[in-house]
């Protein structure tokens, strides 16, 4: 990358920058007539000095009025075409100076994708985000004006000086008399805030670092009460950069005093001199006054100048920052990344590794000329004490980092310098905890199968013309071009034909690595989009069908499910829900918050309930009172069983000894909603308070058909209503086919429910199209939705689905419990059998059923060979089943 | 059965006898009322006990494991309370616990049993002595026991 941002400048916008200058040229002659004009329109056109009418102009004549309306017609449209030029000139310089921060955000993230690995033991996100994202940002204002602004103000200020110049050299000379002190003060005293300014971006990064990590380690910081140690760093961290601020201060504005007295010096000597002058008879006032006129006007194109040399300092200094935390050493060719082989080997035969050797950071040997041979279609197990560089070889295997010297060979292909599209698709590599993106879980599964857009998107006309223009944008930044709407997905590459057969065979390794019970649960918790999947959405109909068909016929369970019925009450829903008879969609109708809606409000009253919901209300809320009264405000049954949380519960304490129960009907409007508030949380199986009788219930349930039927349109998008035969799109895949509410107060009613609902499952063979959706399931931030476990598990299937050639395993699964190791390394193993497999392993005695074991101490392997030829005669092999 | 159905029933248990109405009516209503069907396992020998359970209706079997396959200790009914020692001692659950007719629970989790014990100390007094009547049996049945095992010697 080029040091210099001129440089760059001119690298990459040599065309926009031409273009930029010559447009600012082409714009002076307007504006000397812009300011030539004025003393036309007042000598000649109005004062008649030296002209008389009519005159004769392109052949037409004209006298004084229709000359004056001529010249100050022409003095608009100099005032037109000048501000176009500004105009089009700052369009301009924005679009080019957009385009080559685009470029160098582009170059930089790439710079990212290429940074050796240990370089990220180094810096944090927490430096290089900001580095990408605000650091830069002010170069694309610069890059913009970089040659257009000296260009054209520099030229503004010539064409003013020329023009004092043609009035009176010798004030001409006096305006500009003290500039060369100014151009020569400000810079040096610039150069100090600048060297400032680079130390003040060095703080933030620390400081934006130091957040980053106390976000990250907030555990820590709380298990051992380190936050006064924490605040007080921050603290440090901000005075520094307080420290460096105030004397950025104190400097910028000694410039900026500097600046405006040599600016208002220039009136003084107008007047001293130019006063003795007009004393002596050698100069007309009035050409005092057009001078000192003159002298302020060119203040803003100077100032202008001024700052911008601030400016470019700034960009140049910012500039040379970040590029130069962008060439850490080792860092591999871009082509590594970019190069397409005609074909991508496969790795056959043996793997050779001679005299490898890796230092750390530290300069300290991690592999001491390590030399190994295995055949390619062995599965090999690597064990050693810690320490014994077993981690450092299979990131070395992985290519992940580069050796400092030796040859690593796979069968004919050099994995030193093979590109990554060879190495990236052979081998896979997973190590202690991986890492799963905040996308869905199927794209993560598939995340090593998109190596380039294989199979192109077809587009209709339009969308065409909008991708030309894409491809167009990216081509002018030396951005990517690669579509992403296309399909990336690499079947081959995971030896199938096609996306039905790709979503078999995830659901096979899904299979592997136990993640399918996991996924399938999800899928159960996801929504999906009937109109995106009618299939799926019949099928899960016919399903409900079906369960229901079973409760029906055991007795044993028809009890512990109340399925929603259009015309009967459900006990063991919240009267909420019972109204509602729907979920909702959206935040019109929070279930919590039933009794501020209009609209319910409004249904209520037509149904003649709404005195019997303040009376419930008054009851609920008097037993409340009652049970919860003496219990201290931080009581977890507030949280647990409370219909009136700790801080409301004095509130209606005093309403309820202020209000009569017999006088409901005659409340202020915020007692109202709060007795009203009350019923509408009551599930009378759960509750069992007793406060819903049948009619109640009944008059409920004619209200729920009302609230359906005259639904106002604009609220028609906000619930989603149970039906007995339309699949509920805003509700799960398992309450769609439970359709209704588990049964309060019946012992494992919650287990004996969901055994059915298997039975079900596995009767419609739903299961495999269940696990379909939950691959949709959204994984969170750093796959926080899901367990530690399922995000191993997960990292281990994706290495998997790739078929590699080599799969190399950094201690991948020791973070599972016992049963589940043994059970996915045997499953790893099966489907290994005949391929490539490294394994590194922290105990011994797992190796068993390995067809190669390498032993590794010191940096070097020791001793090679078969587990069973191993355990009779090496020391090192049985000194660590031993340890083991 | 409503609230207050249980809280009546709930005071006819010996153990409740002395304690304020308003504080049953809250056991009441933070514990879950739990139905079994017959042949329902309420807890199962072996396993770690989070709760006690008071029999509101029906009757359920206490089953011990031995050697020589399982064995009905005792049956019980109405108003009995049944896994209490695995919550007042932490040892997994000494026997199983089975329904023999419907039975409808209320079960009382570990937290809410010992604040409520702690803060009545009637309630511990009875416990002590459901516990007390409890090994007087035991003891009288090991003596039979030795007996009879002399007698057949």
């Amino acid at each position: 990358m080029e040091h210099n941002i001129y440089k760059y400048i001119l690298r990459y916008s040599k065309k926009q920058q031409v273009i930029l200058t010559i447009m600012s040229i082409l714009s002076f002659p307007a504006l000397y007539y812009y300011l030539e004009l004025p003393k036309l329109i007042i000598n000649q056109a109005i004062q008649a000095n030296d002209i008389s009418f009519p005159v004769e102009y392109v052949g037409f004549e004209f006298d004084q009025t229709a000359f004056l309306y001529l010249t100050v017609g022409l003095f608009l449209l100099m005032v037109i075409v000048n501000q176009a030029f500004k105009y089009v000139i700052n369009v301009y310089q924005g679009i080019s100076g957009e385009r080559m921060l685009r470029r160098l955000r582009y170059e930089l993230y790439c710079r990212i994708l290429r940074f050796p690995m240990p370089t990220f033991k180094k810096k944090s996100p927490g430096e290089i985000i900001p580095m990408i994202t605000s650091e830069v940002e002010p170069l694309g204002g610069f890059i913009g004006e970089a040659f257009a602004l000296p260009i054209f103000q520099g030229g503004y200020l010539l064409v003013i000086v020329s023009f004092l110049v043609v009035q009176n050299w010798v004030m001409a000379v006096a305006a500009i008399a003290l500039y060369p002190l100014q151009a020569f003060f400000i810079p040096k005293l610039q150069r100090k805030v600048n060297l400032l300014g680079k130390t003040r971006v060095r703080l933030v990064r620390v400081l934006s670092d130091q957040l980053g990590e106390s976000v990250s380690g907030v555990e820590e910081v709380h298990t051992h009460d380190a936050s006064s140690n924490m605040r007080a760093q921050f603290s440090n961290q901000m005075d520094k950069i307080y420290t460096v601020r105030y004397r950025i201060y104190l400097l910028k504005f000694i410039i900026k005093f500097l600046n405006n007295f040599i600016q208002q010096l220039g009136p003084f000597f107008f007047y001293a001199i130019g006063g003795t002058m007009v004393i002596n008879g050698t100069l007309e006032v009035g050409t005092l006054v057009a001078a000192i006129g003159a002298h302020k006007e060119m203040a803003a194109p100077w100032k202008e100048l001024l700052a911008y040399y601030q400016r470019r300092e700034d960009a140049r200094i910012k500039y040379e920052q970040v590029i130069e935390q962008f060439e850490p050493a080792g860092m591999r060719d871009a082509d590594n990344q970019l190069v397409e082989p005609d074909e991508i080997p496969s790795l056959t035969g043996e793997l050779v590794a001679s005299n490898i050797e890796l230092s750390d950071d530290t300069g300290s040997k991690i592999l001491e000329g390590l030399n190994t041979r295995f055949k390619l279609n062995e599965r090999v197990a690597i064990i050693g004490p810690a320490g014994s560089g077993r981690e450092a070889l299979t990131h070395v295997l992985a290519r992940l980092i580069d050796p400092d010297r030796g040859r690593l060979m796979a069968g004919d292909v050099n994995m030193v310098t093979a590109p990554e599209a060879i190495v990236g698709r052979k081998i896979s590599y997973v190590g202690q905890h991986g890492y799963v993106f905040n996308t869905t879980l199927g794209e993560n599964l598939f995340f090593g199968l998109k190596h380039r857009p294989l199979h192109e998107k077809k587009y209709t006309d339009e969308m065409e013309k909008e991708r030309q223009t894409y491809i167009k944008n990216a081509e002018l930044t030396g951005n990517s071009i690669d579509d992403i709407d296309a399909d990336w997905h690499d079947y081959e590459l995971a030896g199938v034909e096609n996306e039905e057969g790709l979503k078999a065979r995830a659901l096979e390794i899904l299979e592997m690595v136990d993640l399918s019970e996991d996924v399938y649960r999800l899928g159960l918790r996801s929504t999906i989009d009937p109109k995106e999947a009618p299939e799926t959405a019949e099928l899960v109909l016919a399903a409900r069908r079906r369960f229901f068909e079973k409760i029906e016929n055991d007795p044993s369970l028809k009890n512990m499910i109340e399925a929603f019925e259009q015309d009967k009450y459900n006990t063991n829903a919240s009267v909420a829900e019972n109204l509602l008879f729907g979920t909702p969609v959206g935040d019109e109708f929070d279930l919590d918050r039933m009794a501020e809606n209009k609209y319910v409000q409004k249904i209520i009253e037509e149904a003649g309930l709404t005195e019997t919901f303040l009376r419930m209300g008054y009851q609920v809320a008097t037993l409340m009172i009652e049970l919860f009264a003496d219990l201290p405000p931080d009581h977890e049954f507030f949280q647990l069983y409370g219909f009136i949380s700790s801080d409301d519960l004095p509130e209606y304490q005093a309403m309820i000894s202020r209000i009569d129960s017999e006088r409901l009907n005659n409340l202020r409007e915020e007692d109202r909603l709060r007795f009203m508030s009350l019923p509408f949380k009551v599930i009378p199986s759960r509750h069992r308070l007793g406060v819903l009788t049948d009619d109640i219930e009944d008059k409920i349930v004619a209200a729920r058909h009302r609230f359906a039927e005259e639904l106002p349109p604009h609220l028609k998008n906000s619930v989603a209503f149970f039906e007995a035969d339309a699949y509920n799109a805003a509700t799960n895949l398992q309450d769609n086919i439970l359709f209704g509410k588990i049964a309060f107060g019946f012992a494992q009613a919650a287990e004996k429910i969901g055994a059915a609902l298997a039975t079900v499952v596995e009767e419609m063979s739903l299961r495999s199209t269940i696990i379909e959706v939950g691959l949709n399931f959204t994984v969170g931030t750093a796959g926080a939705r899901l367990n530690a476990t399922q995000r191993q598990k997960l990292c281990i299937a994706r290495a998997i689905i790739k078929n590699p050639d080599l799969l190399v395993l950094n201690q991948a699964t020791s973070s599972f419990d016992g049963a589940t190791q043994v059970r996915l390394m045997n499953n790893i193993l099966e489907e290994f059998k005949g391929r490539g497999l490294i394994w590194s392993l922290d105990h011994a005695e797992k190796t068993a059923d390995f067809d190669h074991v390498l032993i590794m101490r010191g940096g070097r392997i020791v001793e090679q060979g078969s587990p069973d030829k191993l355990k009779e005669s090496s020391a090192p092999y049985k000194e660590l089943l031993a340890a083991s | 059965m409503s609230l207050k159905e249980e809280v009546e029933i709930l005071r006819q248990i010996p153990l409740f006898a002395k304690i304020e109405p308003s504080k049953i009516k809250l056991l009441a209503f933070t514990s879950e009322r739990l139905t079994f069907q017959p042949e329902d396992f309420v807890c199962e020998q072996g396993d770690n006990g989070d709760a006690a359970y008071f029999i509101m209706a029906g009757e359920a079997e206490v089953i011990v494991e031995t050697p020589s396959g399982p064995l009905t200790v005792a049956t019980l009914g109405k108003n009995d309370v049944v896994g209490e020692i695995a919550i007042l001692i932490d040892v997994p659950r000494t026997a199983t616990i089975k329904a023999k007719t419907e039975l409808t629970t209320l079960k009382i989790t570990k937290d809410v049993f010992f604040r409520m014990v702690t803060e009545f100390p009637e309630m511990a007094v009875e416990m002590m002595r459901v516990l007390a009547e409890r090994l007087v049996r035991t003891t009288d049945d090991l003596q039979k026991a030795k007996e009879m095992i002399r007698n057949g010697d």
